[in-house]
């Protein structure tokens, strides 16, 4: 495989990397399992912890994978670069998108409220003027 | 591999890396391609997922993963993500079959490359098998469709006031936060809400969830299912190419084993990605 070792050594880690990438999923299922509260009756576990440790082990399953299985650890640095830093981008799309998400719930959110609020007949121009009425069309 | 590299060793050199003559990637032209379109699937995939996280966080409520996936072939009961995880261990089989064709390729080695192949080939089978077992479950039992979608989330604690004939009894309690399915009436086709009480005394009545969770869970699901079949398809076409001998006179290292090997081993990855957003946050 061009990578200086024999091929007992490629086969027996090729079994070390399904051992390791079957022990990560495990470890992730335990954690969304405790995390709801399936395991130990009346624990759950917090989602500051379970949210970071699922994303962060997903993240090390996709490393292992592209480097070991798909070889591309041991492929010239330019090709690699070409192909992962574009992927970059994406970082600002999930930031962007899930703020995007978040305003339009808190949109909806706003708009239902003001639909449920019962204005008194007396009330008079000046006091209508909310300004909070505003920052929707900014 | 091996071939190449020696033959660009003895090629001319003018231009530097970039200047003409070598191949500055060290990579066959099919093989760069085939990760740029890899590279051009990841963004489709990405989109697909930042939609579902976007709609997702614009709604006060969600369906719970471990509520909605809970069903396994062959049994009867509640096995929260179990079926899911699988699913997961059968294709990342699939993938280290793989890894083992290709190697076999780099030693020109055809019957171990066809037996290799061929057990890549049952494990995406199998993948697909249970992912139809899951739409089945989903659509035929549980009636979730494209634009409706019976899990629920209770938004207040409260009392069931009936029964659905599925577990829940009148009198039952729940707090908020609780999921539920929203069963439907078998002899008119209609979804029963049950109605309950709050802790206020107020009636209330069960709503359907989410609308987008059922588009949602469909069309990413199935673009990936997609993947895997037409991987499977592929892979067919290869392995026959293999038992014909074609490769063999190619003398590359059954480069093409290795192409589509990539392309098996981004499923693979992409399920990653699709388990951790629908099934595990």
């Amino acid at each position: 495989m061009g990578t200086g070792v024999t091929y007992e050594e490629s086969i027996s880690k090729v079994w070390k990397g399904f051992w390791l990438l079957g022990a990560v999923t495990i470890v992730e299922v335990i954690i969304a399992l405790l995390g709801n509260g399936h395991l130990i009756h009346g624990f759950e576990l917090s989602r500051l912890i379970m949210y970071p440790a699922m994303i962060g082990l997903s993240a090390f399953k996709a490393y292992f994978i592209v480097k070991e299985f798909m070889h591309m650890g041991y492929e010239v640095r330019d090709l690699a670069m070409s192909v992962l830093l574009p992927l970059l981008l994406l970082v600002w799309a999930i930031i962007a998108f899930l703020w995007e998400g978040t305003y339009w719930g808190s949109a909806r959110q706003k708009v239902n409220d003001k639909n449920e609020l019962k204005v008194p007949p007396t009330s008079s121009l000046n006091d209508a003027a909310d300004p909070e009425l505003y920052t929707g069309l900014l | 591999m091996a071939t190449e590299t020696t033959a660009l060793d003895h090629a001319e050199n003018k231009g530097g890396d970039w200047g003409g003559g070598t191949s500055p990637m060290k990579a066959s032209y099919g093989k760069l391609m085939m990760w740029y379109f890899l590279l051009s699937d990841a963004f489709t995939f990405a989109g697909f997922l930042i939609t579902y996280g976007t709609l997702r966080v614009s709604v006060p409520t969600w369906p719970v993963p471990d509520f909605v996936f809970q069903s396994v072939p062959f049994l009867s009961g509640h096995y929260p993500l179990i079926f899911v995880t699988i699913m997961t261990f059968v294709l990342i089989v699939s993938s280290v079959t793989m890894v083992r064709a290709v190697q076999e390729g780099h030693r020109e080695n055809q019957k171990g490359v066809v037996y290799w192949m061929a057990l890549t080939i049952i494990g995406g089978a199998c993948f697909l098998g249970c992912q139809a077992f899951e739409w089945n479950t989903l659509i035929n039992k549980e009636h979730m469709g494209l634009t409706v979608n019976p899990f629920g989330t209770h938004t207040e604690s409260g009392t069931y006031l009936e029964g659905d004939g599925h577990g829940i009894k009148a009198g039952d309690t729940f707090a908020a936060g609780d999921p539920y399915l929203v069963h439907m009436d078998h002899k008119t086709h209609e979804f029963n809400f049950l109605s309950y009480k709050n802790e206020a005394g107020e009636k209330g009545q069960q709503t359907l969830g989410p609308k987008a969770f059922g588009a949602l869970f469909f069309f990413i699901t199935g673009f990936h299912g997609f993947h895997v079949f037409s991987g499977v398809i592929f892979l067919l076409i290869i392995m026959m190419n293999v038992i014909t001998g074609l490769y063999i006179k190619r003398k590359n290292g059954y480069e093409m084993v290795e192409k589509i090997g990539l392309y098996w081993h981004f499923v693979d990855l992409v399920w990653v990605f699709v388990f951790l957003v629908f099934y595990l946050l």
